[in-house]
């Protein structure tokens, strides 16, 4: 009788890890179509990025020595960390590891909670910061999986605007920057001030400008703080879809082998259960005879 | 004849890429006008309808919160948002309008009337485009 108990357990353990894999099957195939999504969105991106950049290090580096405060380093009372996590779960070790880079920035870096502030884009992030007690001063919950930049476009002006008011002096950004469907590396930028415009663009062409070079900065800065923080969303969302496709294959693959051990114990059972009732028809006839 | 290639370039991606004969554009310090063998320029533009022209035809764009570049024969305009008229959403842009023009009657908050001003100019610039 217990190894029948045993072989109905057995089965139903089979059945429900079937079922498992099945849904962890169809979760890894839709994130891989909203990767690639994600993908092509990142890809739209680039050209206005790289614009923007162009036309932003062309004026900064012309030698007329126009200035804007987001240019220029103050010193840091204050900084802000602007982080990007995802909203659901099952994404492996996508937030932890931003989570993990946020908290030891912190402690590397401050001593008490009033030298830096957190603005959160995910619930992952925001739920991590309330439970740890650190100050958040933006949020956004539930970002679609593919934003558009309306999605952003109030958090992130709202952010330049508190570096522009020296409410911070200093705004870092972490997210996930993604490499390929199977490696994200989690990426630190110093967003403000703007410090690597580097070198490109600088020469390709000297313009006028209408009305001049400080106005047009007053516009342009932000504007281009603001396309900064929405690629490393995008970025981000690629980021975060693909690691929810290598959780979702892993743990399909986990079923596949947890199915190949139960069934291998199942036969093995029912090969005991069978050996025994031939034992018990032989012993039987024997005590017959 | 020459011809400038204009680009209008938003976060989201390409908008429109053609050649035409002439930009007409409103930037801050009033309306220019961009011909083939410009000098290189830069300038912020207002919320305002961009005008592409090529023979007898014009194209408007809506633009909000952008600038352009121009050099010798290419335009770039770069926006936060953009939308040729065929793009407009046109009861989203009334509704978007008739909220603003609520929000400016009843709310003194300064910060909300820039914002709500603004919202109204983006929805009347674009209505204007679905409507001409």
């Amino acid at each position: 009788m217990k190894s029948l108990a045993s072989l109905r357990d057995l089965k139903g353990r089979i059945d429900s890890t079937k079922k498992t894999k099945q849904i962890t099957g169809a979760m890894e195939l839709v994130s891989a179509s909203k990767m690639s999504k994600a993908e092509q969105n990142a890809r739209g991106f680039v050209p206005y990025a790289d614009k923007l950049q162009e036309v932003v290090s062309s004026i900064a580096n012309s030698n007329t020595g126009a200035q804007h405060p987001m240019l220029v380093k103050r010193e840091v009372k204050k900084t802000g960390y602007l982080i990007v996590t995802s909203d659901r779960g099952l994404v492996g070790a996508y937030n932890s590891h931003i989570l993990k880079s946020l908290v030891n920035n912190i402690e590397a870096k401050h001593t008490s909670k009033d030298e830096y502030t957190i603005i959160v884009i995910g619930r992952k992030g925001y739920d991590f910061c309330r439970k740890r007690g650190l100050p958040v001063t933006q949020s956004i919950l539930g970002m679609p999986d593919h934003p558009t930049f309306a999605d952003v476009k109030n958090l992130a002006s709202e952010t330049v605007q508190m570096y522009i008011n020296q409410e911070i002096d200093e705004l870092h950004i972490i997210y996930n920057h993604y490499v390929s469907a199977i490696s994200q590396v989690v990426t630190n930028k110093q967003l403000l001030p703007i410090a690597d415009l580097g070198e490109q663009g600088a020469s390709t062409s000297n313009y006028e400008f209408e009305p001049n070079q400080e106005e047009i900065l007053e516009v342009l800065l932000p504007q281009y703080a603001e396309s900064l923080i929405f690629g490393a969303l995008l970025d981000g969302k690629a980021s975060e879809h693909a690691a929810s496709m290598t959780a979702m294959r892993s743990a399909t693959d986990n079923a596949n082998e947890l199915i190949g051990d139960l069934e291998l114990s199942y036969n093995r059972a029912r090969q005991a259960a069978i050996t025994q009732e031939i034992t018990e028809i032989v012993g039987g006839v024997a005590a017959l005879e | 004849m020459s011809t400038l290639a204009v680009s209008v370039v938003t976060p989201e991606g390409p908008i429109l890429e053609d050649n035409f004969d002439m930009v007409v554009c409103k930037a801050e310090s009033g309306e220019i006008g961009i011909l083939p063998k410009h000098i290189p320029l830069v300038s912020p533009l207002q919320i305002s309808i961009a005008r592409l022209k090529k023979g007898d035809d014009t194209q408007l764009v809506a633009i909000s919160g952008g600038f352009m570049e121009v050099q010798p024969d290419k335009v770039t305009i770069l926006a936060q948002s953009a939308e040729t008229a065929d793009h407009i959403d046109v009861l989203r842009a009334k509704n978007a309008k008739e909220r603003a023009e609520k929000r400016l009657q009843d709310n003194s908050d300064t910060i909300d009337r820039v914002r709500a001003e603004l919202a109204l100019k983006r929805a009347i610039n674009r209505l204007d485009v679905a409507n001409s």
